[in-house]
């Protein structure tokens, strides 16, 4: 018959490709989503001005993107892990334990993160404080700790209109959870005074653990569905706003500047969110975006070097590129990373 | 006897009834008729409206998606910019990058509003920022490939910036842009001085359906085209292996294979393996081709594979149903005018049968077509679809996407003109799903033969 020849010539076509697919010849990144659109901008550009090919880049989370990153060297493992998040300690280690030693840290720039509710609804002038009081697990009501009793914005601060607290925050995989909790929820918990009464009754044996301690209940957030985790993208924060005119959601500012006509953005402790604002340090609620580069893979893929510095060039993450135009914060210091990026400095190295 | 006769007649006379007025219980059992057939044509009613408003709604949202709005322009390209050393070398002329094409679309625009007398208070640089990020690259690359048109003026037609496409939508509007900081009023104010002099136009964009993904920066120029390539690759793979190897475990199971205990478990196991989530195909792919074949991820040759896997059992349990359709007497007399067992199926029972398998595996191939939870593990949901292949084995191993891979990634993309992408590219994919099973459907009316 004549599918038992189809079939067999079907299976040494595969098993010969499979053979000749030694060589990769494009870049695969990986990693946060944050970064994703950025990444693909620069991918993007990347293939159109060289006679490389234009390379990979997926999402799935910082975490994600380093995980895989450290999975050894090679070319069946990436070559770039995208991250919304300095890598940490326990994952350089890891990346070691697989052979991942010279890791190239290289930082593009800084992102926002704002509030913003339905462009119909209510307007809020937000501070870390308000946002400790109406979403933390216990807050403090005459000296004492006890669970979040705030119901509607206006338990929370008399000024704010009485409608029920309904607020979507990025889920624990993402990145920027830990930017708010750290910048925002960490930051009402100290002025409320909750944090020294959590220091002064938390477990451990040094001080270092009873801050930790300290922190991490500072940090709880309530589970009576006023807080809902978004485990999404933000189309999904922005689905979730539409059909509930109340809610009030966690953007990233480049996602909040392509739907201007659907939400309107909150003020944190008076300061509008903007690339100026975010660059002068004015906005507080902001932070880093990195990526990482294996450096064993420079000259083993074709075009990963280049890729890495065109990434950092002037006309690519400067002020007046693509990526700031997109809603990246140049970072004031990129001459210092375009210098890394040439003499490909690793972390924890000597350069 | 009569009095016999006549106490049954009196007595059940509650119970019977005469033919001409039907006895309560026929009354009540004609009513739950009537009742029944009510709620099996409401259930039809409710089916169809759901159906109505799934198609009206994917229709009306992905349509536009197919008009793209072009703008004309006559680029003047500059010997001093492109070629500064004016001997038309490639790899000279390949330097400029795509940034230093720029400034030949903001002249572009100078001549063209002195060309029709145009005035605006818009500045250069505004003015160029409607049209399109690809309109620099679409430049270069037709540089590059005509080298010697430098210093020539030759007509493009670009692209515009995705918000001009969205007002000549009806997407964007004035009062939507007021915190935009991409567009401005006085952009669009220009733009409808551009429309009323014929510059600016809405057309049919066939690069919706043959080009390639593009970035976050450049939704009006993303296209299916590419992706479409890599479902293409999969579903030749998942052919080419799915078909045999079903074809003929099914002929062995169900025409050699003697009845006993480890069949059975077989056959169990078979349908259990078609009622397993597709995402355990796909952690089974990572694992098995990815992490230790060492084969590349990404490639649409391990998502037809992780997919071939997934359609076997619906083939297999297929062709055994429509081989165990063929009657035994075909066999029996095949095998009596002595024929060998071989024989007897391949000459008669598969040819009988083949109508019942070829349908089943279109069904199965089209259920592979629309998965998307297998292929987000072996790496081909991202920004993936840039480079069309260029060849067969380029097309099976270097990375791609798929069709309903893309539209999950449109989907999740910031700017609203992805949305109306991701609906366009859903009417491509279900174009070939209908026209898949419709194709099932008519080969199983035309050869099929009932016994």
């Amino acid at each position: 018959m004549s599918f038992v020849k189809m079939t067999a010539s079907a299976l040494t076509i595969a098993a010969v490709s499979a053979t000749t697919a030694a060589a990769r010849d494009q870049v695969q990144v990986a990693g946060s989503s944050t970064v994703l659109p950025y990444a693909s901008i620069v991918a993007e550009a990347f293939g159109e001005n060289f006679d490389f090919p234009t390379p990979v880049v997926e999402s799935g989370g910082s975490s994600a993107g380093l995980k895989r990153f450290c999975e050894g060297v090679g070319e069946n493992t990436i070559d770039v892990a995208n991250a919304s998040r300095a890598i940490k300690e326990k994952e350089v280690k890891k990346c070691a334990e697989n052979g991942v030693t010279d890791i190239i840290e290289v930082r593009i720039g800084y992102d926002g993160i704002v509030f913003a509710s339905d462009i119909n609804a209510n307007s809020f002038e937000y501070t870390p404080t308000d946002w400790f009081l109406a979403l933390s697990d216990k807050v403090m009501v005459d000296g004492k700790l006890v669970d979040n009793p705030n119901q509607t914005w206006a338990d929370v601060n008399a000024n704010f209109p009485a409608v029920d607290i309904q607020a979507f925050v990025p889920g624990t995989k993402h990145g920027t959870r830990e930017v708010f909790e750290d910048k925002v929820i960490l930051a009402g918990c100290e002025t409320t005074g909750a944090f020294e009464h959590l220091l002064a009754n938390a477990s451990g044996d040094t001080d270092k653990a009873k801050k930790k301690a300290a922190e991490k209940a500072c940090i709880a957030l309530r589970t009576d569905g006023k807080s809902v985790d978004i485990d999404g993208d933000y189309t999904e924060t922005l689905a979730r706003i539409e059909s509930n005119k109340d809610g009030v959601g966690v953007f990233g500012l480049a996602f909040y500047e392509n739907n201007t006509d659907k939400l309107q953005v909150a003020t944190m402790s008076g300061i509008v969110p903007s690339t100026e604002s975010i660059a002068t340090g004015e906005y507080p609620v902001s932070r880093p975006l990195f990526f990482y580069v294996k450096k064993a893979h420079i000259g083993v893929i074709p075009g990963l070097k280049e890729f890495a510095e065109f990434f950092v060039a002037d006309e690519i993450a400067g002020p007046d590129g693509p990526l700031a135009e997109y809603g990246l914060v140049a970072d004031p210091e990129l001459e210092d990373t375009q210098n890394a990026v040439a003499d490909e400095a690793t972390l924890g190295g000597n350069s | 006897m009569t009095d016999h006769s006549q106490s049954p007649d009196t007595q059940p006379s509650k119970h019977a009834g005469s033919l001409l007025s039907p006895s309560p219980g026929t009354i009540k059992r004609n009513r739950a008729e009537a009742r029944f057939k009510g709620y099996g044509i409401a259930a039809i009613a409710v089916g169809l409206l759901m159906l109505l408003v799934l198609v009206f709604t994917i229709v009306s949202k992905g349509v536009g998606a197919y008009t793209q709005t072009f703008i004309t322009l006559d680029v003047e390209l500059l010997e001093s910019k492109l070629d500064k050393k004016g001997n038309r070398n490639l790899d000279d002329i390949k330097k400029v990058t795509t940034f230093g094409y720029a400034p030949l679309i903001k002249n572009a625009f100078a001549t063209k509003l002195e060309e029709l007398g145009l005035e605006t208070d818009l500045k250069a640089k505004d003015q160029a920022k409607i049209v399109s990020k690809s309109a620099a690259a679409q430049l270069r690359e037709y540089v590059i490939a005509n080298p010697d048109m430098i210093g020539k003026t030759v007509t493009f037609k670009f692209l515009t910036n995705s918000r001009v496409d969205g007002y000549m939508k009806g997407r964007v509007s004035r009062e939507s842009i007021a915190k935009d900081k991409s567009i401005s009023v006085a952009q669009l104010d220009f733009v409808d001085q551009l429309v009323a002099a014929g510059v600016i136009k809405k057309t049919f964009n066939l690069d919706f359906i043959l080009g390639a993904d593009a970035s976050d920066q450049r939704p009006e120029a993303a296209g299916m085209g590419v992706s479409m390539v890599g479902s293409l690759f999969m579903m030749l793979v998942v052919l080419a292996l799915a078909l045999p190897i079903g074809v003929a475990a099914s002929i062995y199971l169900e025409e050699f294979a003697p009845q006993n205990w480890l069949t059975d478990i077989i056959e169990v196991n078979i349908s259990n393996l078609a009622a397993v989530p597709s995402i355990v195909f796909g952690i089974l792919g990572l694992a098995v081709f990815i992490n230790y074949m060492h084969l590349p991820t990404s490639a649409p040759l391990v998502g037809g594979l992780v997919l071939t896997l997934m359609t076997l059992p619906t083939i297999i349990i297929s062709t055994r149903a429509s081989l165990k359709s063929v009657p035994p007497s075909i066999r029996d007399a095949a095998l009596g005018v002595g024929a060998s067992k071989m024989q007897s199926v391949f000459h008669h029972v598969l040819p009988l049968a083949a109508p019942g398998i070829l349908t089943g595996t279109i069904i199965g191939l089209a259920q592979a077509l629309g998965e998307t939870a297998p292929l987000l593990l072996i790496g081909m949901v991202g920004f993936i679809a840039s480079n069309a292949p260029d060849s067969l084995s380029s097309g099976l191993l270097s990375p791609n996407s798929a069709m309903p891979a893309q539209i999950y990634e449109w989907a999740k993309r910031a700017d609203p003109a992805f949305y109306e992408r991701a609906w366009g590219g859903i009417i491509i994919l279900l174009v070939f799903l209908v026209t898949m099973n419709t194709v099932a459907v008519i080969l199983r009316r035309r050869f099929e033969r009932r016994w």
